[in-house]
Parts: C-alpha cells; sequence; structure tokens
C-alpha cells in the first residue's frame, strides 16, 4: 500500500486558518488547566502559611520513630521517614507481584474451565466468577481477615504439620534453608539451567519449524533446572542445614512466617481479581472463530493441543489489553489493605501523616507511588500486547 | 508608563479577585461566626464510651462532650446548642484546620509537634492520661516488660504508635506491631487473639475493655504507665479571642469545684459573700465582657454540666462504668494536677 499523494501544503498563517484556530484553541486550553493547577497550589501554600502550618518534604530524612510489623528489608525506628516509606512501598509492590502471578494462573484455568466438556467443572467455574465478582473487594479482605483469625487457633495451640510448618492465628511458619555457599550456588546453577532450558526450547521449535518432527520440551527443561541447581548445591558442599519455627514464648521461633494479614491481602486480592480475568480469558477464547478449532481437529491435533497451540495465542491478542486492567486494579486495591493490618504504603502514610502533619506531602506520595507502579505496569503490558499482536509480513 | 483605564481596571480587578480567594476568614471571627449560626461546631470520638459516645437517641455524652456543652452554654446560653461531628484519628486535624469545626474535643494528646506545626492550639488538659496495655489475664502477665517478641494491635493516626516504639527500644523488647486503622478493627483483631495484647490511652483501655470485652473480667490492664498523654482540646491558631473563651470555660469548671460551686448549687451560690465567687458567677463582677461574653458566661456552663469534678464523677469516675480512679485529675488541693489560673 502507498501512501496517498499528499495536496502540496503552504502553511496559511491567517486567523481564518483551520490550523491556526486550532492550536490558539489548544493553547487557551493549556492555559486555562495550568492557571487552574497553579491557583489551587498556591492557594493551598498560602492557606496553610497563614494557619501556621508547616510545609516542605524536609521530614523524609528525619528518624520516623515507629516499628513496623512486616518489612522484607532490615529497618529499625530510628531510620528516616523515606526508609519506611519504602518498606510500605516494598510491601504493596509484594503483595501485588505475587497476586498478579496466582491471579494469572487461577483465572486463566479457571476461563478455560468455562469451555470445559464436563458439566461439573463448567458449572463450577460459572459459579466461582459470579460469586466473587458479585462481593465488593473491601468486603471479602474483611471476611478472609475475619476467617484466619477467629477460625485459626491462637498462636499456643497452633496446627502442625510434620512438625515443621505451623498454623495458627499469628500467621503460617515455615522452614527456611540457612543461607550459606551451597545454597548461592544452587540458586545460581538454577539461573544458568532457565537460560539453558530456554535455549534448548528454542532449539526444539527452529527444528519443529524445519523438519515438522516435535520434539519434547517441559520434560528436558524441568531437568536442566533442576539438575543445574542440584549441581550448585552439590559443588558448595550440598549443606543441608535447616532454619526450622519452634514455639517459644509469644511467637514462633526461627524459621520464616506469612502473617495472617498478608495472607488475607493476597487471598482476597486474587480471589477476587481472578473472577475478572476469567471473564477476560473466556472473552479472548470465545473470541477465536470455531473454524480454527475445527481446522486444528481436522489436522490431528488432540484437545489440549488445538487450545495451546491454536485457540490461546490467538486469544491472547484481545486478552491482553482487559488484563492489564485487571493487573492495574489488583494493583490499586492492594491499598485496602490498610483496613486489615497490613503495612502497605497507605498504612505508612497514615502513621506518617499522624506524626508530622505534612498531609498534603504524604498523600502526594501515595498517588505518586501508585501512578509509578501502575505506568511501569502498563509499559510493561502494551510491550507484551505489541509482541503478540499480529504481525504483518 | 501610561495605561489604559480600561486595562488598569482589569488588572485590579484580577488582583482583588485573587486576594478575595486566597485570604482566609479574618482572625477572631469564630465567635461571631459561632453566635451568627446559633451553634457551636465540635468534633468528637466517634465512640469512646466515658469520653464521648452517643447513645441509642443519638444524645452525646461524655468528658469530651461535656467540654464543648461548657462551652456552648458561656456563648449561646444554651448547652444544647452544639453540632457534634464525629471524627477518627486521622481526620480530626484537617477538620479543624480546614474549619470544618470550631473545637476539637476528642481525647487528643498534646505533644510540641502538634502545638507547633500543625496550626492549632491545645486550650488546656481535660484529662491527665498515660499509655497503658490490656492482655489476657489468662496469660497471668505481671508487667508489660513481660511482653518480649509479642504482637501489639494498635489503632494508627494515634501517638500511641511511637510510644510503643520508645517502650520497646529501650527495653529490648521487639514487640511487633499491627496498626489498623480503625479502632474498632483493632480492638476486634486483639479480642480475637491475633494479638497479646492491646495498647492505647489507659483511659482508653477502660472504656474498651468495659464496652467491648464479652466478659471484662478476662482482659488485666497491667500497672506500667509508658507515656505521659495529656489529653485536651484544640482550636485553630489565628484566633485569640476564641481561644481565650475555650481556654477559660476550662479553668472557669476547675475554679468552680475549688470553691464549691455546683451544678445544684449554682443559683444560691449567687449570693455568696465569697468575692471569688462572685467573680466566677459574674453576680458582683463581670468577668464575661472582657471574653465577649454574657456576665454570667461561668454560670451558664456550670448549670449545663456541672464543675469539673462533676463532669468527671459523671462520666469515668470511680461509680461510672469505667470506675476510672480520680488520681492524677484531682484537684491540685488534693494531689493531683488540675490546677486553674485564678478568674479575676
Amino acid at each position: 500500500m502507498t501512501a496517498p499523494a499528499s495536496p502540496p501544503t503552504k502553511r496559511d498563517w491567517s486567523w481564518r486558518s483551520r490550523h491556526v484556530r486550532g492550536l490558539l484553541y489548544q493553547l487557551i486550553a493549556l492555559g486555562l488547566i495550568g492557571l487552574a493547577v497553579w491557583f489551587l497550589a498556591h492557594n493551598t501554600l498560602q492557606n496553610m502559611r497563614v494557619r501556621g502550618i508547616q510545609s516542605g518534604f524536609d521530614f523524609l530524612s528525619s528518624p520516623a520513630g515507629f516499628d513496623i510489623g512486616e518489612r522484607m528489608v532490615p529497618y529499625e525506628s530510628n531510620d528516616p521517614y523515606w526508609m519506611a516509606f519504602l518498606i510500605g512501598i516494598l510491601n504493596t509492590l509484594r503483595v501485588a507481584l505475587v497476586g498478579i502471578v496466582l491471579t494469572t494462573i487461577l483465572g486463566t484455568l479457571l476461563g478455560i474451565g468455562r469451555f470445559s466438556h464436563n458439566a461439573l467443572v463448567r458449572g463450577l467455574c460459572y459459579a466461582y466468577v459470579e460469586l466473587f465478582r458479585n462481593v465488593p473487594i473491601l468486603l471479602q479482605l474483611l471476611m478472609w481477615y475475619l476467617v484466619l483469625i477467629d477460625g485459626l487457633p491462637s498462636p499456643g495451640q497452633q496446627v502442625s504439620v510434620f512438625g515443621v510448618f505451623y498454623l495458627s492465628n499469628g500467621g503460617l511458619s515455615y522452614p527456611v534453608p540457612v543461607w550459606g555457599l551451597g545454597q548461592g550456588l544452587a540458586a545460581a546453577g538454577a539461573l544458568v539451567g532457565v537460560v539453558l532450558a530456554w535455549l534448548w526450547a528454542r532449539r526444539a521449535r527452529l527444528h519443529f519449524e524445519q523438519t515438522g518432527q516435535p520434539r519434547p520440551v517441559l520434560l528436558p527443561a524441568v531437568g536442566l533446572v533442576i539438575g543445574c541447581a542440584l549441581g550448585g548445591w552439590l559443588a558448595g558442599g550440598a549443606p543441608t542445614a535447616w532454619s526450622i519455627p519452634a514455639p517459644g514464648g509469644f511467637s514462633m521461633e526461627g524459621g520464616s512466617s506469612l502473617t495472617p494479614e498478608f495472607i488475607a491481602v493476597l487471598l482476597g486480592l486474587t480471589l477476587y481479581t481472578a473472577s475478572y480475568v476469567a471473564e477476560v480469558v473466556r472473552a479472548g477464547i470465545a473470541s477465536v472463530p470455531r473454524g480454527q478449532a475445527e481446522a486444528a481437529s481436522a489436522l490431528g491435533l488432540s484437545k489440549g493441543q488445538q487450545m495451546r497451540l491454536v485457540s490461546l495465542p490467538q486469544a491472547l491478542r484481545v486478552i491482553i489489553p482487559p488484563m492489564t486492567n485487571q493487573f492495574l486494579n489488583l494493583t490499586k486495591n492492594s491499598s485496602l489493605a490498610v483496613a486489615i493490618g497490613y503495612p502497605d504504603v497507605v498504612s505508612i502514610s497514615n502513621t506518617a501523616i499522624n506524626q508530622t502533619g505534612r498531609a498534603v506531602e504524604c498523600i502526594s506520595i501515595i498517588m505518586l507511588v501508585y501512578l509509578t507502579t501502575s505506568l511501569c505496569t502498563s509499559v510493561l503490558m502494551n510491550w507484551y500486547n505489541k509482541r503478540s499482536a499480529i504481525k504483518e509480513r | 508608563m501610561p495605561k489604559k483605564p480600561l486595562t488598569r481596571l482589569a488588572l485590579a480587578a484580577v488582583c482583588a479577585t485573587g486576594m478575595l480567594a486566597t485570604l482566609p476568614a479574618h482572625a477572631g471571627k469564630t465567635l461571631d461566626a459561632i453566635k451568627a449560626r446559633g451553634q457551636l461546631v465540635c468534633g468528637v470520638n466517634e465512640g469512646l464510651a466515658g469520653f464521648s459516645a452517643a447513645d441509642s437517641q443519638g444524645k452525646w455524652a461524655g468528658l469530651d462532650v461535656d467540654v464543648c456543652k461548657a462551652i456552648a452554654a458561656a456563648i449561646l446560653g444554651d448547652a444544647n446548642k452544639v453540632k457534634w461531628v464525629p471524627l477518627n484519628a486521622q481526620q480530626r486535624f484537617t477538620a479543624l484546620q480546614s474549619g470544618e469545626i470550631d473545637i476539637l474535643s476528642r481525647n487528643t494528646t498534646w505533644t510540641l509537634t502538634r502545638d507547633a506545626s500543625l496550626g492549632l492550639n491545645f486550650t488546656g488538659v481535660t484529662y491527665y492520661d498515660g499509655q497503658g496495655f490490656m492482655v489476657p489475664a489468662k496469660l497471668n502477665l505481671k508487667s508489660a516488660k513481660q511482653l518480649k517478641g509479642a504482637t501489639v494491635c494498635v489503632q494508627s493516626g494515634t501517638t500511641t504508635e511511637k510510644n510503643l516504639t520508645d517502650f520497646s527500644r529501650a527495653n529490648n523488647l521487639n514487640v511487633k506491631p499491627v496498626v489498623f486503622e480503625k479502632q474498632e478493627a483493632s480492638t476486634g483483631a486483639y479480642f480475637s487473639g491475633r494479638c497479646v495484647a492491646f495498647t492505647t490511652d489507659a483511659s482508653g483501655l477502660a472504656s474498651i475493655r468495659n464496652k467491648e470485652a464479652k466478659n471484662p473480667a478476662e482482659h488485666v490492664i497491667l500497672p506500667d504507665l509508658i507515656s505521659k498523654e495529656p489529653l485536651g482540646p484544640a482550636v485553630r491558631r489565628g484566633d485569640d479571642e476564641f481561644f481565650a473563651i475555650a481556654k477559660w470555660v476550662q479553668f472557669a469548671l476547675i475554679e468552680a469545684e475549688d470553691y464549691g460551686v455546683t451544678q445544684a448549687n449554682v443559683d444560691t451560690m449567687m449570693k455568696s459573700d465569697n468575692p471569688a465567687v462572685g467573680r466566677i458567677l459574674g453576680s458582683t463582677e463581670d468577668t464575661g465582657k472582657l471574653l465577649g461574653l454574657d456576665k454570667n458566661w461561668a454560670a451558664n456552663a456550670i448549670k449545663a454540666v456541672g464543675n469539673y469534678g462533676e463532669m468527671f464523677e459523671r462520666n469515668v469516675g470511680p461509680k461510672s462504668p469505667l470506675g476510672l480512679p480520680r488520681g492524677l485529675n484531682n484537684l491540685w488541693s488534693n494531689g493531683g494536677l488540675m490546677y486553674a489560673p485564678p478568674v479575676r
């Protein structure tokens, strides 16, 4: 296709030209918006000054002075406020990332389940979606939290599984390996294994495209990853030290643990968002014409292969854009975690606002954090969308 | 530079609009505003029995509530002319700063940061409190210092989080706070056993144990008080007249107890020979004029809620459901801290 020959353009800078008027309107609109923003900001600052309310971001470097119950990096109460905010942001990202992965898996399975030939599976998936997407997320979070703290035994009478996992309303404690050279090498080995597995999968695909002979992919890939990790572990002296949790005092000692707050937020967000993802996936699959599946069937592909090789790749193009929305929703809904005591960025900001009185500053930090994570997710998903879009050759 | 008159006019108009919009209400107008609308707008706790709580008929009662009632009676002559605005811990300062309420009477701790940087003035102390811990009685704990490694439920937006952290550091306890946005959520988590202890001001603990625990005897309040929590009302900065009124109504209530003026005897005390009583009640000297109030401002306040001692007994004292001892909140002459400058 060739571009239509454009008529010779000569910029007409007179008032009557549509081009100039359009530009003018846009400038006026932009100016008005700018003025409104300036007016609001100026007014706020002026009023705060007159009323003797101190403002500014300088508080970020002064000591926070409060503890945070759940943290992924070391933090002391005399660390500065920005460290406290960082802990909050990491807690938000932690629940959002794990939530997105689990939601995608669960939602995809549920969406595919809606096409099952088994009426029970189909019905269950349908019931799930209708149940979970029609109850407000805040209620679901509160419900899971109540179930966890009221339904589970108190830390004195925790349920023990094999004597290494402990479950109580203080959380889930589990053993972790004591980090050493062996574990480091094992992790490095696993990484090498992933790269090798990827190379193997690429070769297998090229081989298939050239000869039409399929090569096994899944088993060798898993084998490569496990083998390399095992090799690294052996090379590091095969350490077997584990830190196993044991009941002590008021809480579990040793091992690592998930708090009921984290579990409740994760469970609530995942189960809720998965119902939407299931609908997105179902719509995507339904958008692939029947003829595609019939053609695949005529070529002798099995049911699973039809789904995996023919229907899903085409459905992906329809699925990805609304999926981005769901990921963004999950991340933003995580701000409701404050209701059940999970120390996310909103919870930390609430405390900071109360201690410093810098409400405007703290709220803008929250907004900036959610805006940044949302934009990053969008950029990533747009890139993936472009990749899986129809390639016009 | 000569300018066209029209341009100059336009410029002036723009400037004037800007001034109007950017300047806040003129200082000293709170009293006029209250008189004009015939109502005092008072920010209170959403529900803390003994301090501020609404009953089934929507009538508010409590120590913090009585402070507002007394001020309304002093200004408007009627203790019922109050609009109650229930606020949570995070909303309270913004509500006062933005002018949504005239006075914040919501068990708020007076601290330097709040006094100096939030654009408000604390008008005095209505209850001397300290932060304590509530734990299940079956744990047989004797001191808060035994809470090593324990999870502690806290409500966010309070001074409590910081005190807990300081106490934990000083005693090397490594307690793990679980912070909730709402008080119901934090007490709910404690009563379900998520936390070993619940911490807030000792008066609040007594109120919560009495009102929310299924069986109050199953919970004990540990004797340790880990902080000073002087609770008092606050007003917006920049209105010295209203600041003075709020301050002196509280002082008058304490003075009344000092001189034995009660809700019941206020009318007969009008004829008292004691010149100090005459000044308080306005029967001899008009102290109200200096504050911009009626002559019998303090008499009206005392008629509405009684003197400070009566307020305490009725709402939180040993005979009330909370059963708190008078302790630090006794008059200075009885070994407490309640002392008012003279109404003179």
